[in-house]
């Protein structure tokens, strides 16, 4: 009984949940087309768990539909389990169990052919670089493999839709970029949800970002959408020796808003950083390069600055601080 | 009840790769071993009316007060500590199926573990060639009694265990409970502000849960099917708070 393949993979529609009088998701819709790897970001505490919670049917909802793969969870939370592989907080596993035990224990709950099971773990022990420890007990095993047997475990059923609250917490660089390119690799097949705190990695792993904070949607879109939108500016920096002379006359001409921010302290060869903003997202450098030159500046080196998702994600979370400091009965709104 | 069997199965395995296992295992002999040999020693010494296997099987409750804790305390307390309860219940598998496999690879493991006793008997027999004392009446009487008694007692170590995060707290939850069930009713019996005739219905009730008097009428080959259902209830009742107890603290994690 597949759905039509039209529906999306994870459908939100203005979700709230309250754990005794504190809204810990407040109001929040978004949909998640089939073969997206969406990031989920947020400062702890705002409300990432709950809602990945929610969508996996372990928490009910206070109001508002959640469905994945066009099954309301609420209603038919067998239908959606079948569609799911999630991996908690924290990774939770049993203690005394042995690599290959624990998957196929799980793969036998999920539902995955008796037939079909040790040929899928033998593939995702391989995918999950496990083969070394797949007899090995889980409670001795290191937090790198502990993750990783935790990853093994949710692509373990091919579910269409995978929710991972922070999966690459506590991995050596070596082990993101394997979990990167895992998750990667799931691109197009698998619908991914993942929560993490490492920005980078949301950054080229993901298709599109969401971000929330107190339980609202803050931002959301794509990395470079996010930094138009929730920047709103782009900077450049130049480093240069000699008088600024009639520089910013010259730079207003090339753009109005174009200005001088700030200027660092000069080197013993005379340079100096002089940082430029301008609200305008198009790119100005070779505009900047030839009036600097033509004012006879001594030009080492000029840059666009991008602004990191962090930025974004500062940028992002302060503003909606301040709106709900500026007016703290504001209906919820994203 | 698709998934039961595989929580069954994978209960049984890890209870039996689980030290606590073997180590309740040796108690329970140890001390049943000795209950044994302490009885025949007084069958050797004068003849008895009764029957060794009836007085053999009165230290029922002994046995029950460690065993029972030791085996049922880890099964949900542990999955809660652990928070691996989030992941399996993500899975399609519903509480009642969690609850009621677990349920059963510790009554199995309860079974066992009397079952190995019967070797005491068969010892007896293979060397006293008494047949006076292999009456296979008491014998079976007592060991169906420990089987139904054992539904009830193993479903409220599971339902101790379904209430605490922490192991030591289920057991000692499900010590108390037992003592209160086996003992209270014992004390309760004999209470006698209990006698007035307005309290004659909690009477009734207390005289109905008296599980020592079940437990003489078993050993003497009465087996009434109040007494059946009174065991069957009190399971059923106590597995179904069990399921209650779980979905509750889901929703309040």
């Amino acid at each position: 009984m597949p759905p039509p393949p039209l529906q999306p993979a994870i459908e939100v529609s203005r979700l709230v949940k309250t754990y005794a009088g504190v809204t810990a998701v407040n109001d929040i819709s978004f949909t998640v087309p089939r073969g997206e790897i969406l990031g989920f970001l947020g400062p702890n505490g705002a409300g990432k768990s709950t809602t990945m919670r929610i969508l996996t049917g372990y928490l009910p909802a206070t109001s508002g539909q959640v469905s994945i793969c066009g099954f309301p969870v609420a209603s038919e939370p067998d239908a959606v389990k079948r569609r799911i592989g999630y991996m908690p907080e924290n990774n939770p596993l049993p203690e005394d169990m042995r690599v290959s035990e624990y998957l196929y224990f799980r793969g036998r709950l999920k539902e995955v052919a008796r037939a079909k099971l040790g040929s899928r773990i033998d593939e995702v022990l391989e995918l999950c670089d496990l083969k070394r420890v797949r007899h090995k007990i889980i409670g001795k095993l290191s937090k790198g493999f502990r993750q990783r047997v935790g990853i093994a475990e949710s692509v373990l059923a091919e579910p269409p839709v995978i929710i991972m609250d922070e999966p690459t917490i506590g991995l050596d660089p070596h082990q993101i970029l394997i979990v990167r390119d895992l998750i990667a690799s799931l691109r197009g097949r698998m619908t991914v949800l993942i929560s993490s705190h490492i920005l980078p990695e949301i950054e080229m792993t993901c298709d599109r970002v969401l971000i929330i904070n107190q339980g609202r949607i803050v931002a959301q879109g794509t990395p470079a959408d996010l930094r138009r939108e929730v920047l709103g500016q782009s900077a450049y920096e130049i480093e240069a020796a000699g008088s600024l002379g009639s520089l910013p006359f010259l730079l207003g001409a090339i753009d109005p808003g174009l200005a001088v921010a700030s200027e660092g302290p000069v080197d013993p060869l005379g340079f100096r950083t002089i940082k430029l903003k301008t609200l305008n997202p198009d790119d100005v450098g070779e505009a900047i390069l030839r009036a600097c030159l033509s004012e006879g500046l001594r030009v080492r080196a000029l840059s666009r600055a991008q602004p990191t998702l962090e930025d974004v994600f500062l940028a992002a979370t302060r503003r909606s601080w301040d709106a709900v400091a500026e007016n703290p009965k504001a209906p919820a709104s994203t | 009840m698709k998934h039961f069997l595989t929580i069954l199965s994978h209960e049984v395995r890890m209870l039996l790769v689980s030290p606590n296992t073997y180590i309740a295992a040796v108690l329970f002999l140890t001390l049943m071993g000795f209950i044994f040999t302490g009885i025949l020693e007084e069958y050797s010494k004068a003849v008895q009316d009764v029957s060794p296997a009836s007085v053999f099987f009165e230290f029922y409750y002994l046995p029950v007060f460690f065993m029972v804790p030791l085996m049922t305390a880890k099964c949900l307390a542990e999955e809660r500590r652990l928070g691996t309860i989030e992941t399996l219940l993500t899975t399609p598998v519903t509480t009642a199926e969690v609850v009621l496999g677990k349920y059963a690879a510790a009554y199995l493991l309860y079974i066992s573990f009397w079952g190995s006793t019967s070797g005491l008997f068969y010892i007896l027999k293979r060397f006293a060639g008494d047949s006076r004392l292999i009456d296979p009446g008491p014998i079976l009487g007592g060991f169906l009694f420990v089987a139904v008694s054992g539904l009830l007692f193993v479903a409220i170590g599971v339902f101790s265990s379904s209430l605490a995060r922490n192991q030591s707290v289920a057991g000692i939850l499900s010590l108390t409970f037992l003592v209160g069930l086996i003992f209270g009713g014992r004390y309760l019996g004999s209470a006698s502000w209990l006698d007035r005739e307005a309290l004659s219905p909690i009477k009734d009730a207390v005289e109905y849960s008296q599980i020592n008097q079940h437990f003489q009428d078993f050993t003497r080959g009465v087996v009434d099917t109040r007494e059946l259902l009174f065991y069957v209830s009190g399971t059923v009742l106590a597995l179904i708070f069990s399921v209650l107890s779980v979905e509750a603290k889901q929703l309040h994690s």
